[in-house]
């Protein structure tokens, strides 16, 4: 059907007959303007925009709107359309081996939407047929299986939020202040409810063989990306999801099989999910060789570092979001711990000299986003805002100062120190790193 | 903080064993949803080699020369003629003595721990653009010509499944593979924590351009 095929309709085309046309006209002006100044950061009132607000009628009070269907997927309002996953695109030789970030400036809850959860693949985002996809699982196991996408949506469903986070997520700041935005220093987080199966619930169809000890986990996509787990991670809490709040598993999170290891390090949440073998020992592939290792000042480095440490950001103010005038304003953040649930934030608006306990906002879940709030009251003087997770093991998120005296600048990997923006007189706010 | 983790560890390993006398885990096959993978179909897919032992390499084997000549081919346009690394793709040579330096250069040869791992990653994940299609041989080749770039194998080295896990990598002492965190000690003061007169601000990302716009369509900012 048209889209427009409606105003042939008897009564609405009456309807539209006069006003419509032109208030139709104003509008699509209207929506260029907004488009335009949200995109390009000039000022709105433009001259030939019609009135919309008290006492003016809005144009899209006076003519009738797109039907059911219009849409049919949906998408966000076009004034959104700056809302999206971003790159950096001198960080990476090419697009199919990189990440992009989630705008955590314009999101609001502690779940991601799908189309702006965050990417990193290592050999681009394949194009897999569901109907021809197979997981294999073999090893140390007492009967091998091969399993189709319709067996594994038969085996018992679960659905759990949790996070999923790149240990590169503020890799580019471990020397000093690099990147002046928080979608760039903080985007390569993500949290989602998933559902699929248990893995223990396929380990124990397969039969668990007791020499086993480890598991090989690969990927369908081109990298062939494997990872080596043990066995009690992948019995404790470990998922095979097929779906992400709601709907499949988008195809840039592992459509149509995905594994989800919650709290740990996103890579090993291997996407497009293919193989599962059990050993009796790690593998020691690339991916836990050359990278997702973490390069000590001595010239040592740690492997298997699998744990995202608890963290915490704040999210309004930030470089994207600056203060427009003295006032009270909602201190706004998210908080997250790979160990469990958050604890306690709190909130330094002086650089960490003085802290105030922040509001947690529910549902605060086991290896998820938490959400925390605190009411500011901004004097127009400089300031250095701050926040700090403390998780339910007791850990305290550090410092860069800190994560620096045990680790150097050169590990890259898992750093989880506390942000701090400094906020000016005029309201602007920049990624700084203090003493 | 160590403690803690130990208890969350022995806590976790006591719930799975009381969920186990709860509600014993079924019974293989219990289900009975699936095919059983054949010997054929495991053989096809079964493609991992284990990094410190080799354990699932191959038959096959390559030298030195033949590497050379398929890395012409295959890999020079992206690693650069000698492994130097064109554009940002990985440089596969050098940087041996320099992990504990300020700038350290990580290469299969300055980094890699296991030999194995790199015929397993070549044979999975290289060329990048059509991955997994050479040949056993072809991958035992341009294993022994990047090992012969970075000095670590003579030039008449022969690549097969035994003298690959006998290569000892430069760095293949340098990691430890438990996990030492936590490994800071912060506390969560609450107030007068420091010296105001202390805090300074020693880095700013301000007036640097390495920020891409977050507003409007995708930058297309340059490689600086």
């Amino acid at each position: 059907m048209r889209p427009d095929l409606w105003r042939s309709m008897p009564v609405v085309s009456k309807l539209a007959g006069t006003r419509n046309p032109l208030a139709r006209r104003s509008f699509l002006r209207l929506g260029a303007a907004l488009t335009g100044s949200l995109a390009l950061g000039a000022r709105p009132g433009n001259a030939e925009t019609p009135q919309a607000s008290p006492p003016s009628d809005a144009p899209w009070s006076q003519s009738i709107g797109a039907g059911v269907v219009d849409r049919p997927y949906g998408r966000p309002a076009d004034a959104e359309a700056g809302v999206i996953r971003r790159n950096v695109p001198w960080l990476t030789a090419g697009t199919e081996s990189s990440v992009s970030f989630s705008p955590l400036q314009d999101l609001h809850g502690i779940i991601t939407p799908n189309g702006l959860f965050f990417e990193r693949h290592h050999a681009g985002r394949p194009n897999v047929d569901p109907d021809r996809h197979r997981l294999m699982i073999h090893g140390l196991v007492e009967r091998p299986l091969v399993l189709t996408m319709k067996d594994i949506v038969r085996f018992p469903s679960v659905s759990r939020i949790h996070f999923i986070e790149c240990p590169a997520n503020g890799g580019m700041e471990w020397r000093a202040a690099q990147m002046n935005s928080l979608q760039f220093n903080h985007g390569m987080i993500s949290c989602a409810e998933w559902t699929g199966v248990r893995l223990s619930t396929l380990l124990e169809e397969v039969g668990v063989k007791k020499e086993a000890q480890w598991g090989m986990v690969e990927g369908a996509d081109g990298a062939h990306m494997n990872r080596s787990l043990p066995l009690n991670k992948c019995l404790d809490d470990c998922l095979v999801v097929y779906a992400q709040n709601g709907e499949a598993l988008r195809p840039e999170q592992g459509y149509p099989l995905r594994l989800l290891v919650p709290g740990w390090e996103g890579n090993v949440s291997i996407k497009w999910l293919r193989r599962i073998k059990l050993g009796d020992r790690p593998w020691y592939s690339r991916e836990e060789t050359s990278k997702y290792t973490d390069l000590m000042p001595d010239g040592t480095s740690r492997g298997f570092t699998w744990l995202i440490d608890a963290k915490s950001v704040i999210t309004f103010p930030c470089p994207e979001k600056p203060l427009d005038r003295p006032g009270l304003y909602e201190i706004r953040g998210l908080a997250w711990s790979g160990n469990g649930k958050v604890r306690r934030v709190d909130v330094s608006a002086d650089g960490g000299v003085n802290w105030q306990s922040a509001r947690l906002h529910e549902p605060v879940l086991s290896k998820a986003l938490t959400r925390f709030t605190l009411p500011w009251r901004w004097d127009g003087q400089p300031a250095l805002l701050e926040s700090r997770a403390i998780d339910e093991t007791g850990y305290v998120q550090p410092t860069i100062t800190q994560l620096r005296a045990s680790r150097g600048s050169n590990s890259v990997y898992h750093n989880n120190s506390i942000q701090t923006w400094q906020v000016k007189p005029d309201g602007s706010v920049f990624h700084v790193q203090l003493s | 903080m160590f403690s803690s983790r130990k208890y969350s560890l022995l806590l976790c390993a006591g719930v799975m064993v009381a969920a186990g006398t709860i509600a014993p885990a079924a019974e293989p096959g219990y289900y009975g949803y699936g095919d059983k993978a054949t010997p054929a179909q495991i053989a096809g897919w079964d493609i991992d080699v284990r990094g410190d032992d080799g354990a699932g390499l191959p038959p096959g084997k390559g030298t030195v020369h033949r590497g050379s000549e398929v890395y012409a081919e295959q890999c020079a346009v992206c690693h650069g003629t000698f492994g130097e690394g064109e554009s940002r793709f990985p440089k596969l040579v050098g940087g041996q003595g320099t992990l504990g330096d300020d700038r350290p250069e990580l290469t299969v040869g300055s980094y890699w721990p296991f030999a194995p791992t790199l015929w397993d990653y070549i044979n999975r994940a290289m060329p990048m653009a059509a991955p997994h299609t050479l040949s056993a041989d072809d991958v035992y080749a341009l294993t022994a010509y990047i090992l012969n770039l970075n000095d670590i194998v003579p030039n008449e080295f022969v690549a097969d499944r035994d003298s690959l896990p006998k290569v000892k990598m430069p760095n293949r002492d340098s990691f430890i593979w438990t996990d030492p965190r936590p490994d800071t000690m912060a506390r969560p003061c609450m107030s007068a924590c420091a010296d105001p007169a202390d805090i300074k601000i020693t880095s700013t990302a301000e007036g640097k351009d390495l920020t891409p716009r977050t507003t409007g369509p995708l930058d297309t900012m340059q490689p600086k």
